[in-house]
């Protein structure tokens, strides 16, 4: 008898995917289950890691926390699930996590392709530079002729060739494969300049065998906004998310941190009164008890105390807030007024 | 009259015994010999030195911040040390950490009788292990019932999670690929070609793509708000993808047992389990035990991928720990760390199946 052979056999999968209809579901569902379902990177200094006890902290999952703060007055009631770069969006559309606050990019295909909303932004990141003090320079537009240690396959390969180009200027790339290899090659002086995003930089900074002798000019060349994002379709739990950031960016700018909020509290200033709920709409606009942004305040503080424990001069990093300060200081950080 | 007494043999020359003949006839037997040995005493002049004094004689090991190791020329243990917890056992709640102690301490007494050759009951007390221990870890692990508190999974971590994951790779590829294997080789059409397809697809695709589809295209194709838990993909992946790995190697140890004895256990009037278990199976999976040793390896290996979709294996649950801006710039002495850790395991597994081999020695082995 012939035998049959089967040899091969493709396997073709569809799938339908269900709409995400759940209007008004994610706040229920949260208060329901206790907690925050959070999404942060995996780890990355100073926007999302974990101590050696286990505790998330930085200043992505700091905004997980304003959250949950908001809205159970306690900012503790917070779940992370660390979520690498590539899942991350899966996550937030099957539901798996109420929001997503992992560095990411706020861009026109990702808002109007993904099912997402992106929220704000909580870092205006970008790409910069970083040379040796030694090399005496103080703008990116000195670096005519200039070696560049550059990850291979990034993106900011292809902007450093662009703003090269836009400037009339030339430069020799020095590619590597991974982020600690490029920073090995700065340090051993195989090239006169690094560049990455400015976030990175600083974490590579750290890295050096002498972080003082290096400096992150102040040129960023590209834009990259990052920001907390919710899946589409909640406008109730998207505004919560957005107005948890902006409370903490109106605290900074009127003067309220984690210290003097108790103080504040008897103030006569009519804004502040109603930041802290104490006149105007306070928490029934976003369903939110009205005590909402004081307790985002005093557990979690305002933006400038964020920045400065996670990523600013309170920490490692030691970031300046350049494009991140408020609007009324230099910066790029603004927040719709509360009343 | 005199006894002949036959003059004492003279010692061998001092260049062909003691060190320094085994240095002659080893190393410098001819001058090609010698000057590729010479260059390779000069390469490891150059390299272990250096490495013994970054690894021992110049590391720090007290300690208990990054400011300790500032200034040190060698190794930063200290980094490993605050950590280890963390290392073995993921984010597990450290008051909970006795589960996992227990839970591995009581695989380390189980599995001791195995190893004593006077012990009468090894096969209830194998599948004691394979039953009914499983159950008893996943319920310290998970807890949730016996007054125990609940920890969920996304909390496992660390060398435990590791341990896991190969454990039940391990444990759940071994019998599926051997029922394949038989599967491939069975007369019955349908059997045969689920067993090809099977096999075939999942030897086709690379495990990181079978990692990645559990944790990304599941969740869309599942109704909303259903958690499939994420450890669990993980695991169904990794067990069916090492399971048609594991049949390729059985059937390479079915196809090497003579016709003669299929034919003499039919001619007994055995069935065809009985004659598969007593008869050719002992035989084949006895020949194939590197190749089946050697696949669990590479599974325990293997088992890194998972940091791909999020879960902190040793691996990453070490590189997640460079991440943290007190401890930048120490990712060098997390992956010696991890390194010597896979060495360990996977250099007993391999000693482990040589003696195994040794002692199911019976003769057909050259």
């Amino acid at each position: 008898m012939k035998k049959i052979h089967v040899i091969a056999s493709a396997v073709a999968l569809t799938a339908v995917m269900s709409s995400n209809a759940f209007a008004g579901a994610t706040l229920d569902g949260v208060k329901k289950k206790g907690f925050v379902q959070c999404g942060v990177s995996t780890g990355l200094p100073g926007f999302s890691s974990a101590d050696e006890k286990g505790n998330w902290s930085g200043l992505d999952v700091d905004v997980c926390r304003a959250v949950a703060a908001a809205v159970f007055g306690d900012a503790g009631k917070v779940k992370y699930t660390p979520l690498t770069a590539k899942e991350r969006f899966t996550a937030l559309q099957s539901g798996e996590i109420d929001m997503l606050s992992r560095n990411t990019t706020w861009t026109l295909t990702r808002d109007s392709s993904l099912g997402l909303n992106f929220a704000g932004v909580n870092y205006y990141d970008g790409q910069g530079f970083m040379v040796t003090k030694t090399l005496g320079v103080k703008s990116a537009l000195e670096l005519d002729g200039a070696s560049f240690c550059i990850q291979a396959g990034t993106t900011t390969e292809l902007n450093l060739a662009d703003y090269f180009r836009a400037n009339d200027m030339s430069y020799t790339p020095v590619t590597f494969d991974s982020s600690d290899e490029t920073v090995k090659a700065f340090d051993a002086g195989r090239c006169d300049a690094l560049t990455s995003d400015q976030s990175q930089l600083y974490a590579l900074r750290i890295k050096l065998g002498n972080p003082d002798g290096a400096v992150v000019l102040p040129e960023v060349i590209s834009k990259e906004p990052l920001g907390p994002v919710t899946a589409q379709g909640d406008d109730e739990w998207y505004k919560i998310v957005r107005w948890s950031l902006f409370a903490m960016l109106n605290a900074e700018e009127l003067g309220i941190n984690s210290g003097n909020v108790d103080e504040l509290m008897s103030s006569a200033d009519p804004n502040i009164r109603r930041l802290l709920g104490k006149e105007g709409i306070k928490g029934s606009g976003l369903g939110l008890p009205d005590s909402w942004a004081t307790d985002i305040i005093k557990q979690v503080g305002n933006y400038a105390e964020a920045f400065e424990r996670n990523v600013g001069m309170g920490s490692a990093l030691k970031i300046a807030r350049g494009q991140n300060a408020l609007w009324n200081k230099g910066g790029l950080q603004y927040a719709p007024p509360i009343r | 009259m005199s006894v002949h007494t036959p003059h004492p043999d003279m010692p061998p020359p001092i260049l062909n015994v003691g060190v320094l003949g085994w240095l002659r006839s080893n190393l410098f037997s001819s001058p090609l010999h010698s000057a590729l040995s010479l260059f390779a005493i000069y390469l490891l002049y150059l390299t272990v030195p250096p490495m013994i004094s970054w690894v021992f004689l110049e590391a720090t090991w007290v300690g208990d911040s990054r400011e300790a190791c500032a200034g040190g020329g060698g190794a930063c243990w200290v980094f490993v040390k605050v950590r280890i917890n963390q290392f073995m056992y993921g984010f597990f709640p450290e008051s909970e950490y006795w589960r996992i102690n227990l839970a591995f301490g009581l695989l380390i007494v189980l599995a001791i009788p195995l190893f004593i050759k006077r012990f009468q009951s090894k096969g209830k007390l194998a599948i004691f292990i394979l039953v009914v221990y499983p159950i008893i870890t996943f319920q310290l692990f998970s807890g949730g019932n016996f007054g125990l508190t609940h920890v969920e999974t996304s909390r496992w971590g660390g060398l435990s999670l590791t341990l896991i994951l190969a454990g039940v790779g391990i444990v759940a590829s071994l019998p599926l690929g051997i029922v394949l294997a038989l599967g491939r080789r069975s007369k019955m059409p349908i059997v045969k070609s689920v067993s090809v397809v099977f096999i075939e697809f999942w030897r086709g695709v690379p495990l990181i793509t079978v990692l990645f589809m559990s944790s990304v295209m599941l969740p869309l194709f599942l109704p909303e708000g259903t958690n499939f838990d994420k450890l669990l993909r993980a695991m169904i992946g990794i067990a069916l993808f090492q399971s048609a790995y594991m049949a390729e190697v059985v059937r390479g140890g079915l196809a090497a047992i003579p016709k003669g004895q299929y034919e003499a256990a039919e001619a007994l009037g055995l069935s065809y389990w009985k004659s598969m278990g007593l008869i050719i199976l002992p035989q084949a999976l006895k020949l194939v035990i590197p190749g089946i040793v050697n696949t669990f390896i590479a599974l325990f290996k293997d088992t890194t991928l998972v940091l791909i979709i999020g879960l902190f294996d040793l691996l990453a649950i070490i590189q997640q720990a460079f991440a943290d801006p007190d401890w930048l710039g120490y990712s060098i002495e997390g992956y010696v760390f991890a390194a010597s850790i896979f060495w360990v395991f996977c250099f007993s597994m391999s000693r482990y199946s040589m003696s195994l081999e040794k002692k199911l020695h019976t003769g057909h082995a050259r």
